[in-house]
């Protein structure tokens, strides 16, 4: 019974984290620049994909995750000059449409390059399963989990002790304000999405072993990402971590006591019960009307 | 004579900040009534709150009567208040004209299968309402752009059309904010005659306005607001010798 | 210049009924009539998502919800129960109607992109629901559909038809069908946009402040779109259903949901005839696209990236306004 529940919470709390790092690209992205970023699903393919040919090519593991999480970085920060940058005043549907655009680009290149096929990346280390009170854990799980802290920590570091990060907090406050102090925006935009592509590779490498990857993996990931984000309250970093978290541990009790084919509507019932009773998610800022 | 608008002890708190604080004033019905007083003390914050935009936190506002407190904007429109805006509200998605229309909205009760098979109930009420928008906008000095996109109007043109839009519900009361602001003299000139003659046509005129020239000429009453508390009351003859206004104003 | 000559309302729907009579003379076999008809029946679902999103300026990224009830709704009831179509039909628009007025009520508060997280949600439940239902849907697989019976006569893209001595395939009677369809669709949109309430939606979306203080209840009426655009998704997929014979989850999936908004914005919001040339561009672009196989996908990213940076407003008014400057330079008129 109990070693049931602790299963569950397990797997919850691995994909949870995943869904974390993908809810903080989504928020620190939407915080510089007000985009939602239908690609941000894509960072995490072009992660774990891109590790699986470096180490095809013979490299040893770590080179070749940095590299794929680098990669991904680099895809991030021409996302930004190429699709974002040239559509300033373009509208927020607009906007939502051009990142579904390369979103597609994306996973176009991405099939090109590597097939339809699934590929798997190995375990980080051991493959052998540990055993706590009758549940099993894959020792992947502890790899996303530590990372998942390791980076949310590097985070909140990066955020309050560097210029550049109060750079970007500042850009996020107010565009204006900050041109003025000197602050070269569009430079702190390419900042985010560069950042945000980092996490999202990363999250992507991390969890590879543990989901398989393709080419279109992205999309399903991206959106839990985009519903954590959502829950938590667009624009804000716990929310981002708290949203992930619940939705992860939520959707595995889903999948657990009620049915697997349900563990997506209850993901997407989640987000509506969020919202209708709080219309900005759990921890979005209140926002007064200026007129 | 009974008051149309009746404010007391009204306040309203952003966080800890009090915009408005402990406000109390009565306007009567046909008069032309201004409230002045520095930047950020509290004017449109009490405008907003008027017209329902802001919930107040404390008080009581009443239209004709009625406590207004936690009506929407548009119950408050139904009961015969409109207003402009210090930082104008047009639809640059549409033509001048259909931004006067728009203002007639309430006026227009065509069902929506009137509407969607275009019936004769339909294109009457359209006819009269477009034929009282182009009077308005005749009545405000802007008659010339009935057919224009709003988008391609000047500032000052815009202007008049917001207050023709606020006209076009038959408004009891209309609230004016800042409707002098970017015009040159002669524009400020023409809307001084403009709202005496919305006044003496029968509409209680609530104005906020900056230029203390067209605001003595055309007041009946006044209320000076300071860090959103009321500093004053009183015609204008009375705020112009009060001396705690001349100190908050002059002496600084 | 251009947009002014197709706002006059009749105008532009006498340029769409002949564009509909005059395509045949290039259609030269059944997929390609069926091609054209599909854009007809899917432009009338998003002429009413324009509704909403151009004119009302709310965003939804679940709308195929709507359309894949509608044509479930017409599949199981006049499948499995053997209901008359028409009045199917329309009861099924009623139903998703009172849906999207349950859903729609909590969800329209919402702002901006959590509006866009809330319908997408909504689209995905009602996929997921019709994906893992398959006792009533037949699942992922799909089920059949019975052609269209409008009150004991059937129109089937198979029959064989004979009005006057004149002598029509099924395929191209459904084409003029989903015609007549889209034309009545645009009509209906046309009266619902010019007049008050029209104005009032409009408002919503050029400032909601100005509608509310001139009395427009803008909840009641972003709810009144709302529902209308979930009502023209039912009735095109109901429609659709009949003319596929044949529906599969995907036709409520996300993935439609995602083209239903981007044939809106690629077509140009708030232009009725655009987001129309829009339905006929995103479903004919995959087919020009598919000699490229495995570049395909590429394309059709790079293609829709490109035009929506370099054309924000959509094709039709941003090429209208090109045509448009072009004639003022030849007259030497004003733009």
């Amino acid at each position: 019974m109990f070693s049931e529940f602790l299963q569950f919470l397990f797997t919850g709390v691995t994909i949870g984290a995943t869904y974390a790092l993908i809810a903080l690209g989504f928020t620190l992205i939407y915080n510089a620049s007000h985009v939602i970023n239908f690609a941000q699903g894509e960072f995490l393919m072009i992660g774990g994909m891109a590790t699986v040919s470096f180490m095809a090519l013979g490299l040893p593991m770590p080179l070749a995750i940095t590299l794929a999480v680098l990669l991904s970085g680099l895809m991030g920060v021409l996302l930004q000059r190429f699709a974002i940058a040239p559509a300033k005043k373009a509208d927020v549907v607009t906007l939502i449409i051009i990142t579904i655009g390369a979103s597609i680009f994306i996973r176009g290149l991405a099939q090109l390059l590597w097939g339809k096929q699934y590929h798997v990346v190995p375990n980080f280390s051991s493959d052998e399963p540990i055993r706590i009170l009758g549940a099993v854990m894959n020792t992947q799980s502890l790899w996303v989990l530590g990372i998942g802290t390791v980076v949310v920590v590097a985070l909140v570091l990066f955020f309050t002790r560097t210029m550049i990060g109060k750079a970007i907090l500042a850009t996020s406050m107010n565009k204006q304000a900050s041109r003025l102090v000197g602050i070269k925006t569009q430079f702190v935009l390419m900042l985010a999405f560069l950042v945000s592509a980092l996490l999202g590779g990363i999250a992507g490498v991390v969890v590879a072993p543990i989901t398989f990857t393709s080419y279109d993996i992205g999309i399903m990931l991206g959106l839990k990402g985009f519903v954590a984000a959502a829950i938590g309250g667009l624009g804000s970093g716990v929310g981002a971590v708290v949203g992930g978290l619940c939705l992860g541990i939520v959707e595995a009790m889903a999948a657990g006591y009620l049915s697997s084919d349900y563990k997506d509507a209850v993901a997407f019932s989640m987000i509506l019960l969020v919202l209708f009773f709080m219309p900005r998610g759990l921890f979005g800022a209140k926002v007064v009307e200026r007129v | 004579m009974t008051a149309l608008v009746e404010v007391k002890g009204l306040d309203k708190a952003f966080g800890g900040v009090h915009a408005v604080e402990n406000v109390s004033f009565s306007v009567d019905a046909g008069q032309v009534y201004s409230v002045i007083g520095p930047n950020g003390a509290g004017k449109t914050t009490l405008f907003n709150l008027i017209t329902g935009l802001y919930t107040p936190t404390g008080g009581e506002i009443r239209l004709n009567g009625e406590t207004t407190n936690d009506l929407e904007p548009n119950q408050l429109a139904e009961r015969g208040m409109c207003r402009t805006f210090q930082q104008m509200q047009i639809c640059m998605n549409m033509t001048a004209i259909e931004n006067v229309m728009l203002g007639r909205h309430l006026k227009l009760k065509s069902s929506l299968f009137t509407t969607l098979f275009r019936l004769p109930g339909l294109l009457r009420d359209e006819k009269s309402a477009r034929q009282r928008a182009a009077d308005l906008m005749e009545y405000v000095g802007c008659g010339d752009y009935l057919e224009t996109e709003a988008s391609a109007m000047s500032y000052g043109a815009l202007k008049r059309l917001e207050i023709a839009r606020a006209l076009a519900a038959d408004p009891k009361v209309i609230l004016l904010d800042e409707p002098a602001a970017g015009l040159n003299a002669v524009e400020t000139a023409a809307l001084e005659q403009l709202i005496r003659r919305i006044a003496d046509e029968g509409t209680t005129v609530m104005l906020v306005e900056h230029d203390m020239k067209l605001v003595m000429g055309i007041s009946d009453h006044l209320l000076v607001l300071n860090y959103g508390r009321v500093l004053a009351e009183g015609t204008p003859s009375e705020i112009r010798n009060n001396p705690d206004v001349i100190a908050a104003y002059l002496g600084g | 210049m251009f947009d002014q000559f197709m706002k006059v309302r009749l105008r532009g729907m006498i340029v769409l009924a002949i564009i509909v009579v005059v395509i045949p003379l290039f259609l030269t076999n059944p997929f390609q009539y069926d091609l054209a008809t599909q854009i007809l029946i899917v432009g009338g679902a998003v002429v009413g998502l324009n509704l909403l999103v151009g004119f009302a300026g709310q965003i939804s990224l679940g709308h195929a919800g709507f359309f894949g009830l509608g044509a479930y709704f017409t599949g199981i009831m006049t499948g499995t129960y053997g209901w008359p179509a028409v009045p199917t039909l329309l009861l099924g628009a009623a139903v998703v109607g009172a849906i999207a007025w349950i859903v729609g009520r909590p969800i329209l508060r919402l702002k901006g992109h959590y509006l866009s997280m809330a319908t997408l949600a909504v689209g995905f439940i009602i996929a997921i629901i019709i994906n893992n239902e398959s006792q009533l849907t037949g699942g992922p697989d799909g089920m059949p559909v019975p052609a269209l019976d409008l009150f004991g006569w059937e129109l089937s893209s198979f029959g064989l038809y004979s009005f006057f001595g004149i002598e029509f395939d099924g395929y191209e009677l459904w084409y003029f069908f989903a015609g007549l369809m889209l034309l009545l669709a645009v009509w209906l949109a046309q009266n619902l946009i010019d007049s008050p309430i029209g104005r009032g939606l409009r408002a919503v979306h050029g400032s909601e402040v100005a509608a509310r203080v001139v009395g427009v209840d803008t909840a009641k009426y972003k709810s009144l779109v709302f529902v209308i655009s979930a009502v023209y998704a039912s009735i095109t997929g109901s429609l659709y259903a009949h003319f596929q014979g044949f529906i599969t989850p995907a036709v409520a999936g996300f993935d439609f949901s995602i083209i239903l908004i981007t044939m809106v914005v690629l077509g140009g919001m708030g232009s009725t005839y655009g987001v129309i040339l829009g339905a006929a561009v995103l479903t004919l672009l995959p087919q020009v696209l598919a000699d490229f196989q495995e570049l395909e996908m590429v394309m059709f990213g790079l293609i829709l990236m490109l035009t929506m940076i370099f054309m924000p407003k959509g094709l039709l008014p941003t090429l209208g306004s090109m045509a448009g400057k072009r004639f003022a330079k030849k007259t030497g008129g004003q733009p």
